[in-house]
């Protein structure tokens, strides 16, 4: 298969690639570019353990073609943190112990910024239907709520 | 002597009894004893057996005294997840 | 033996919540998971699966793949020699079928090639010639006569002459006589159900990269629970010294017992080897889903007799469970756990192994319980309507404690089950109002817990901090707890210390995690290490004082003089030992193994209100609350963890997961779009309490956590479901066409 270039932003830099068409962003990400905070846990759309957002855009990278990355912003869980500085929903999930495994976390916390960013004030209930594309296995759902409430709150008064 | 409480499908191994009576100080003494005295119990220790020993389960330990007029129950070898 | 057991103490830091030390890693994206490891000159592997249930391999002609250019290694079932161990066989089959495949999915070829997309390919290219077989999926079916037979020959001993072939082992626990029993009883309830099998779910596939050189070495790097049974099963498999594979853990996203055992590892092994160059294989989630291990199927038939004023006179009952096409011993756990929380005068439990055209069976949190404990907890409730009974105040009355015999036969020493029901019983969730058309249920749960093989090292630096060395994957916080009780027993601060998760070539041998195990036993080594190195160091603070070496003691992170008569010194601390270790004797370290025993069993409560709608037969779970005895919560916010994960599994299995398959033996939702885990749109909060009843056989009272909290949720559901609609669920999962159904026999 004849492979594409694709040149790109993620995380505020510029980035290149080649890729083939049928492509997922989620595999250009991890095996091209070497980003693998987001991971594939079904390839489908079903677990948004590979979210990341394009153009502000919450998406599944396993759903989005690679080629579709071309003069696009993407961010990805490795750009949360500002240098050194964790993002406040980060340091709430360390805090709350929202993760076990933590295989969920970088899509939940790309989730969960992407809520923030549109609500800065959700309800329990909006922050767990928002929520509802991220499959969690370990924890039951019930601190990933309380941390991204606390690091809601802590963004508002901020 | 030591008294061992078999589990019930042990029972047609061991002449139908479901407790026995063994010479043993200690789990591994207790095993040969068993095998010795009941050859058909065999192939379930070979499988791997636990023992309580009162109240508190063993699954391996050969040399885990057994003192006198302890309760001993053989148990088959488990594993969790 | 005194130095192990649990002694009353003061906790300056174990009991509080400082953040993990792996939190960072984790929450930037930076952790390496098994499918994140690459390696230099590294190929892709990708594995054949059989479309069928139950099909001879007549054939495999690999001839056009290794022609496709870019495919550098084929791999079949004649690869591997043929273990003599019955177990190390079966494990190896399911990772590669020989000779038959045994359920749709069953691995039968594999290829290495220089990407994915190849690999891809040269598997359309791959000919198996297969003759297809009769199968059954179902494990009634399955016992019948004339049931097609997945595999001959594998009967033991125990099982009963004149049952199927399919039935590979039989196992009765019990004492008394039930029929006796029930003859005493005023009402006698006899029920039937069913539990579908369910998968662990974790989200990370299985991954692992393998490196096998032309001298006979490997590597292997994998997401496990346990990298030690790894290498002991991948060696086998290949013919290897343990001394020669190296087996590193990647960080694991998610196990519940489901990462216990091997898949793809001595493939990718074995690709790597005929390759000549590293491999890694990862699977897609519809393998995951086809061919590792979801939890037994079960068909359970219970009987329990009780008087009018709630006191249970006997209980039996008969437990049918499939762990797949190959021997399983969880039907041994399920017979001794379905009565573990009664206290019972005449009890009896049967227990059958049968195969079926099915993944093999993996551990899955409380392998075995959740589904025998399911169907007593419902019969237990359906009696407590029956007879206008409190169902909190039948289990007080009914409950074992300290001096019962078990139902599986030794008699507890101290448990927490009292303590857990009367929680229970005093909390508000127990008495709140229920609007119209909601219900309230609840159930006990149980589960052994295991110790196991555990190794630790810890090393004094000489800044006067400490590194410790442990060899069970960190799957929930572990490394935490570890560092939590290591800087107990120390007396200096938890930042200090750093643990990490060692490779099999630098520690000696440790269980998997399993068995609610980790906190436990590898805590129990860790402080036994550190009284180690607190030993060493007191030697050293001895001898600089010049005074014996019985004089001096351990105290807050410093060695002093044991009483006015050892002298006056001033207190050396850690640092201040540490700092002149060089001089004084060498480095300091200490380690400690061990094959822990004494984990002591655990119990749990739940209560949980829902609301079913009667039109459209879905589930809303309102409220929900978790009592369980933790011994001592070393970082309570990974116990409440613990006991909110594992009741949601519960949730899922009781309201929707389940393994379908077609009548051509294919499972039909291999995906989690159609085998729908619960998310966090579908829940209430999960209120946890925790009680700390110290366990004897842990020097902290530490008792193991993880696997208990799975096992009430499904008769906890049930009973509420069943209060719901006014009809009695006797199968799981309770989706919304079942519920409809009994609904409609209702009405
Ligand atoms: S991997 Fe993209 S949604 Fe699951
Ligand atoms: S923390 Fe393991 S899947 Fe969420």
């Amino acid at each position: 298969m004849k492979k594409l270039h694709v040149s790109t932003t993620v995380n505020g830099d510029p980035a290149e690639f080649v890729c083939t068409p049928d492509e997922s962003l989620l595999d250009a990400l991890r095996n091209r570019l070497g980003l693998t905070g987001a991971k594939e846990g079904c390839g489908t759309g079903d677990c948004g353990a590979c979210s990341v957002t394009v153009n502000g855009r919450l998406v599944c990278s396993c759903l989005v073609l690679a080629a579709e990355a071309e003069g696009a912003e993407i961010a990805t869980i490795e750009g949360m943190a500002e240098q050194d500085r964790l993002h406040p929903l980060q340091r709430a999930f360390i805090d709350h112990a929202a993760l076990q495994c933590g295989v969920c976390t970088p899509g939940i916390l790309v989730a969960a910024k992407s809520l923030l960013a549109k609500n800065p004030e959700p309800t329990d209930e909006e922050v767990r239907y928002w929520l509802a594309g991220n499959l969690c296995r370990c924890t039951g759902y019930d601190k990933i709520i309380r941390a991204v409430q606390s690091a809601a709150a802590e963004m508002r008064g901020a | 002597m030591v008294k061992v409480q078999l589990w019930g499908s042990l029972r047609s191994a061991a002449d139908g009894r479901t407790e026995v009576e063994v010479e043993a100080k200690n789990f591994r003494q207790l095993l040969d004893g068993l095998r010795a005295a009941h050859p058909g119990l065999a192939p379930q220790i070979e499988r791997g057996v636990s023992m309580s020993l009162n109240g508190v389960i063993y699954r391996e330990a050969w040399f885990t005294e057994i003192p006198p007029d302890a309760e001993v129950v053989l148990m088959p070898y488990m594993t969790g997840g | 033996m005194a130095f192990d057991e649990y002694q009353k103490r003061e906790f300056k830091q174990v009991g509080t919540r400082p953040n993990r030390p792996d939190g960072v890693d984790k929450v930037t994206g930076r952790a390496m998971y098994g499918a994140d490891m690459t390696l230099p000159g590294m190929l892709i592997g990708r594995i054949l699966r059989s479309p069928h249930a139950h099909a001879k391999i007549k054939s495999i002609d690999a001839s056009a793949a290794l022609a496709l250019k870019g495919v550098k290694a084929v791999v079949t079932g004649d690869d591997f020699a043929r273990p003599e161990d019955d177990f190390l066989r079966d494990v190896q089959e399911n990772c590669m079928a020989r000779g038959k495949a045994l359920y749709d999915g069953h691995a039968v070829a594999a290829v290495a090639a220089i990407d994915a997309a190849t690999a891809k390919a040269a598997l359309k290219l791959i000919k198996v010639e297969y003759e297809i077989l009769p199968h059954v999926t179902d494990v009634d079916a399955a016992m019948k006569a004339g049931a097609p037979i997945v595999q001959e020959g594998r009967t033991l001993e125990n099982v009963p002459a004149g049952m199927s072939g399919n039935v590979t082992s039989h196992s009765e626990f019990g004492h008394g006589d039930p029929a006796a029993g029930f003859a005493k009883a005023d009402k006698v309830v006899e029920r039937s159900f069913k539990t579908a099998a369910t998968h662990q779910g974790y989200i990370e596939p299985h991954a692992a990269v393998a490196s096998v050189t032309t001298d006979g070495k490997a590597d292997l790097w994998c997401c496990t629970q346990g990298h030690f049974f790894v290498r002991t099963l991948c060696a086998g498999m290949m013919g290897m010294e343990a001394s020669q594979l190296r087996v590193t853990p990647s960080e694991i996203g998610g196990g519940f017992g489901g990462k216990t055992t091997v898949f793809i590892e001595p493939v990718a092994l074995m690709l790597s080897r005929k390759a000549g160059r590293p491999v890694k294989v990862v699977m897609t989630r519809d393998e995951v889903f086809r061919a590792t291990g979801p939890t037994v199927s079960t068909s359970i038939d219970v009987k329990i007799g009780m008087t009018k004023d709630g006191r249970i006179t006997a209980g039996e009952a008969y437990l049918r469970y499939s762990g797949g096409a190959f021997p399983c011993g969880t039907i041994d756990m399920g017979g001794q756990a379905a009565f573990a929380a009664y206290d019972l005068e005449h009890v009896r439990t049967y227990g059958w192994n049968v195969l079926t055209n099915r993944p093999k069976e993996a551990a899955y949190r409380a392998p075995g319980a959740p589904q025998a404990i399911y169907a007593v907890e419902s019969v237990v409730d359906e009696l407590c309507l029956a007879l206008k009974l409190d169902p909190l105040d039948v289990r007080l009355k009914n409950a074992a404690k300290k001096g019962t015999k078990s139902s599986y036969g030794p008699t507890f020493p101290d448990i927490g089950l009292v303590a857990t029901l009367e929680a229970a019983k005093k909390h508000p969730h127990y008495t709140a109002p229920l609007a119209e058309g909601q219900a309230r249920g609840l159930s006990c749960g149980f589960w052994f817990n295991f110790g196991g093989n555990t190794c630790v090292s810890l090393n004094v630096n000489t800044d006067g901090t400490v590194g410790i060395t442990e060899g069970n994957p960190d799957i929930g916080g572990s490394r935490a707890s570890v560092s939590l009780m290591a800087a107990e027993e120390l007396g200096i601060p938890y930042e200090q210390i750093r643990t990490i998760v060692a490779d099999t070539n630098s520690l000696g041998y440790n269980d998997v995690t399993d068995g609610s195990r980790v906190t436990f036993a590898v805590g129990l080594a860790t402080i036994k290490a550190a009284r180690d190195a607190v030993r060493k160091m007191c030697l050293r603070a001895a001898k600089i004082w010049d005074i014996d070496e019985e004089a001096v003691e351990w105290k807050d992170g410093a060695a002093v003089p044991a009483g006015p008569n050892a002298g006056r010194f001033p207190p050396m601390t850690l640092a201040e030992i540490a700092a002149d270790s060089f001089a004084t004797g060498g480095p300091i370290a200490g380690h400690h193994e061990v094959n822990v025993d004494g984990a002591g069993v655990s119990f749990g409560v739940h209560l949980v209100d829902v609301e079913v709608d009667r039109d459209t037969g879905a589930t809303k779970v309102l409220r929900y609350t978790i009592f369980q005895d933790a011994g001592k919560a070393v970082h309570p916010d990974y116990v409440e963890g613990q006991m909110q994960g594992g009741a949601v599994q519960g949730i899922g299995w009781a309201l929707n997961e389940e393994y379908i398959y077609g009548r051509d033996g294919r499972l039909q939702n291999a995906g989690f779009l159609d085998y729908r885990i619960p998310v966090a749109s579908d829940l209430p909060p999960i209120e946890t309490v925790i009680l700390e009843i110290p366990n004897p056989g842990h020097p902290y009272g530490v008792r193991g956590v993880g696997e208990t909290p799975i096992v009430p949720p499904l008769a906890a559901i049930s009973n509420a479901v069943s209060r719901a609609i006014g009809t009695r669920m006797c199968e799981l999962p309770m989706s919304p066409p079942r519920i409809l159904k009994a609904i409609g026999t209702t009405a």
